[in-house]
């Protein structure tokens, strides 16, 4: 159990600060603790995870990527027309579409950042810009309300009335959600590539001397990402029920504060993916709580930034001073001056 | 130490180079280098920095193609065109300096990394990747917990899993390159034990390293590089730690205890009952002007700790601190500086030096409030500064705005050493000054340490190499648990005697 803890003190200091804010959320408001807010929090989440988690592998690799949400609306936008082409679609064909073009845009960036060597951040804040730039300028900022009919319908997997009459239901966001969640876990922790990921974001020119395949390992990153912000983009218009072009602008920081907030490392080699599913609930359940206690929406991202910075504090400190069971170890450690992280 | 093959000068060598050239940029960096290593045994190559030896085992490792005309035999096979690749699948082993491990991944993953690459996708088998690191562990008689990440382990365990990864390899010639560097004495026993061990079971290894020592314990051949030649192969026995420095650096050192009779001396810094528990217990001592104070012992003993307290980076739990007879009370390094503590640390390239920057601007670091015009800083004054230490010290610089990874490690410890003799310091600690200098280099540095002592300064030299301090202190603490477990004047005990004790 001490070693388990040891090795995930994000996880679990995120997952402890979860609990008492759901106390302190479930004593406050009536509703919060409630199956059907549950799963309102789970849908209201479900496209933030499948961002987050595209973008962990990315973070993982060394890299950062802040244009996929723009590409994201892109791909709605893109994949609305393209379906209109088809005459309609379905599910199928509606996420392969918005696959391929989520992979195409992650891939540009990709090519940027291994052919021409411009670093990822730089990189990314040019293509943000030209994406948004391109769609805001080919779609004149005009909205899609016309969807096929398949995409705006809510789909439901699970229903249940509850006692005051209101519904609890778990919708196809969540699945995909859990199923890219699965996926990249899978991807991440089990195959040879997902390690050789962490390899090159651990220390680059380590992987390079075992014959590590550097060009791939960005082509592999940023082509994850984009699939799962294609799909995301999907999920989000799905959700919204319309496409419109500036609805993604922004949740590129949002998605990265949660990420990185989930034991991610700016730099590479770390983090996990119930990390990073823990730190964008742990935003949603702030933004859910404050919506029930009636706290005015302007005060939201100034009490969310303050969570953030408290939460990351906490999982950042040496354990041994929160808790000084966990302490013991050091002595016999000699732990070297690493970079400061835990 | 006598190893397997003692007796088979005249075997067949397992690798043998002929006619090496290497050029980069019209410098020569290999000049007609030949070399060869015999089956199982252990051989040490030797050379200051910039003589070719890591050239030379990139070469063997595939990494620099030679000019035409070499010749390179690895087990009988002739190989025109050594690659990496070509390296790896014959067993040709290289543990690099900086190890090239993944600090977040597991220590199963670290040593079995070979499973885990290619290009080819593949699930990961981690019950296997953790027998295998067991195993490689195994053969060199060490118990890690392998599915801990590898930045929670020191450096000598790093150091092993290294070794444990190449073994994993099927080895069948390890080059190890500078693995003591950073390790205490116990550790480096510990290392050239399993090299032993390696070289037992038939592995060729060849050992790059300043410290003579246990060069001269461990090989039974060393061959001599100096800038890019061969100087010559040599059998271990009757070799000395002199005549190998006579080799590589072409110049004879010769070590005199240096130590002087400073009693008469005013007491400049004065330590008493000094504790922070944990780290260091019950330390007194005084320190004289023009003195120069040794302080050894192992790591862990607390030389560190003690330094930086004294340096103001930590705060005392109880005991006093006197300078010129005023009580000390250091809040931080920024009032320790201005009443004059200057601190040399002990990871110069990470801590000690900014790299990408400039000679200059890494020397003015510690005192640019000496070299402000108004309130900015004024570049003539900075140049005459940087001019001035420069000269001092005999520092060989190309121009002041080259960046200073451009120096050697030597000259780069005098960069270090001038940026904070520039603060005008009345007491300098210096915490292992020669780790990562070479040989001839490090003569030098203690040139300039007696002559900064003759000018008065107070110098407290902290190292866990003994002859250091032997050589060069007056008089030496030793340390060991954090409290002072004796008090050596060189001048009256041998290095043997006070080896003894420190090693005990």
């Amino acid at each position: 159990m001490r070693k388990l803890f040891l090795s995930h003190t994000t996880e679990f200091v995120l997952f402890a600060v979860i609990i008492a804010m759901s106390f302190v959320l479930g004593f406050a408001t009536e509703r919060f603790f409630t199956l059907g807010n549950a799963f309102d929090l789970l849908n209201i989440s479900a496209v933030n995870i499948i961002f987050a988690v595209g973008l962990l592998v990315v973070l993982i690799a060394g890299g950062i990527d802040i244009s996929f949400a723009v590409a994201a609306s892109i791909v709605q936008y893109v994949t609305v027309l393209a379906l209109e082409r088809i005459g309609g679609g379905g599910w199928v064909s509606g996420l392969l579409i918005a696959a391929c073009f989520g992979i195409m845009l992650g891939v540009i960036n990709a090519f940027l950042i291994h052919r021409f060597r411009i670093i990822s951040i730089v990189a990314t804040i040019a293509t943000f810009n030209v994406y948004f730039g391109l769609l805001m300028f080919f779609t004149k900022g005009v909205s899609i309300y016309n969807l096929p009919d398949w995409l705006t319908s809510r789909v439901i997997l699970y229903e249940r009335e509850m006692a005051d009459g209101s519904w609890a239901e778990i919708t196809l966001p969540v699945v995909v959600m859990a199923v890219c969640t699965f996926a990249t876990w899978l991807f991440i922790t089990r195959t040879t590539t997902g390690r050789q990921l962490y390899a090159f974001g651990d220390n680059p020119e380590g992987a390079r001397r075992f014959g590590i395949n550097i060009g791939a390992m960005q082509f592999i990153a940023y082509g994850w990402l984009g699939l799962m912000a294609g799909i995301a983009g999907l999920m989000q218009a799905h959700y919204a029920q319309e496409v419109v072009p500036n609805a993604l602008y922004g949740r590129e920081l949002d998605v990265l504060a949660a990420v990185v907030l989930g034991g991610a490392r700016l730099g590479g080699g770390k983090g996990s993916v119930l990390g990073c599913v823990l730190g964008v609930l742990l935003v949603s359940i702030t933004q859910n709580g404050l919506n029930l206690m009636g706290v005015s929406p302007f005060a939201f991202k100034m009490i969310v930034g303050a969570i953030i910075l408290v939460a990351i504090t906490l999982s950042s400190t040496r354990i041994g001073n929160l808790a000084p069971v966990f302490a013991t170890r050091k002595s016999t450690d000699a732990r070297p001056a690493d970079k400061g992280e835990s | 130490m006598s190893t397997a093959t003692n007796d088979g000068v005249k075997a067949k060598p397992l690798l043998s180079l002929r006619g090496i050239n290497m050029t980069f940029g019209g410098v020569k960096a290999l000049k007609n280098v030949s070399f060869e290593v015999l089956p199982g045994e252990v051989h040490c190559l030797a050379g200051e920095n910039g003589s070719g030896k890591s050239t030379l085992i990139k070469v063997i490792s595939g990494v620099y193609r030679p000019a035409d005309g070499a010749e390179i035999v690895f087990d009988g096979e002739t190989i025109s065109h050594m690659t990496p690749a070509m390296a790896q699948s014959r067993g040709i082993q290289i543990i690099w300096q900086d190890l090239a491990l993944f600090a977040e991944m597991s220590v199963a993953e670290n040593i079995a990394f070979q499973t885990l690459s290619g290009s080819r996708p593949r699930f990961v088998n981690y019950a296997a990747i953790r027998g295998v690191a067991e195993e490689a562990l195994g053969r060199l008689g060490v118990t890690l917990d392998v599915d801990r990440p590898l930045k929670d382990f020191a450096i000598a365990q790093r150091q092993i899993v290294a070794i444990a990864r190449a073994l994993v390899g099927e080895a069948r010639i390890v080059f190890m390159d500078e693995p003591t560097a950073s390790l205490t004495q116990s550790e480096t026993d510990h290392l050239l034990a399993i090299v032993r061990t390696l070289s037992a079971s038939g592995i060729a290894v060849v050992f790059v390293s300043h410290r003579l020592a246990e060069v001269l314990e461990i090989s039974s051949r060393i061959t001599v590089l100096r800038d890019g030649a061969l100087v010559g192969v040599y059998p271990v026995e009757g070799m000395t730690q002199s005549r190998i420095t006579e080799l590589m650096t072409g110049r004879t050192f010769d070590q005199n205890v240096r130590a002087r009779d400073v009693a008469q001396n005013p007491v400049l810094l004065s330590v008493s009952k000094l504790c922070r528990p944990g780290e260091f217990e019950d330390i007194s001592f005084d320190l004289r002007r023009g003195e120069t104070l040794g302080i050894t012992g192992l790591l862990g003993s607390g030389r560190t700790e003690l330094a930086l307290t004294l340096f103001g980076m930590r705060r005392p739990a109880a005991g006093t601190i006197v300078l010129e007879g005023r009580a000390m009370r250091f809040a931080s390094n920024r009032e320790a500086i201005a009443s004059g503590v200057a601190y040399l640390s002990e990871d110069r390239l990470s801590l000690g030096l900014n790299q990408p920057q400039s000679i200059a601007d890494n020397l003015v670091m510690a005192s640019l409030n000496r070299i402000l015009s108004g309130r900015l800083i004024s570049p003539g004054k900075k140049r005459a500064l940087v001019a001035r230490w420069i000269a001092e010290l005999g520092i060989r610089i190309g121009k002041q705005d080259d960046a200073i990874s451009t120096l050697s490690g030597g000259n780069q410890q005098r960069v270090a050493i001038a940026k904070w003799l520039a603060t005008d310091p009345k007491v300098l600690i210096l915490d292992a000054p020669t780790v990562g200098v070479d040989v001839g280099a490090r003569a030098g540095i203690f040139e300039i340490v007696a002559r900064l002592a003759e000018t008065g300064l107070a110098i407290l030299l902290i190292s866990d190499e003994v002859p250091e301090v032997y050589f060069n202190a007056d008089r030496i603490i030793h340390m060991e648990k954090g409290r002072i477990a004796g008090w050596h004047d060189p001048r009256a005990t041998t290095l043997k005697d006070l080896e003894a004790a420190v090693y005990a």
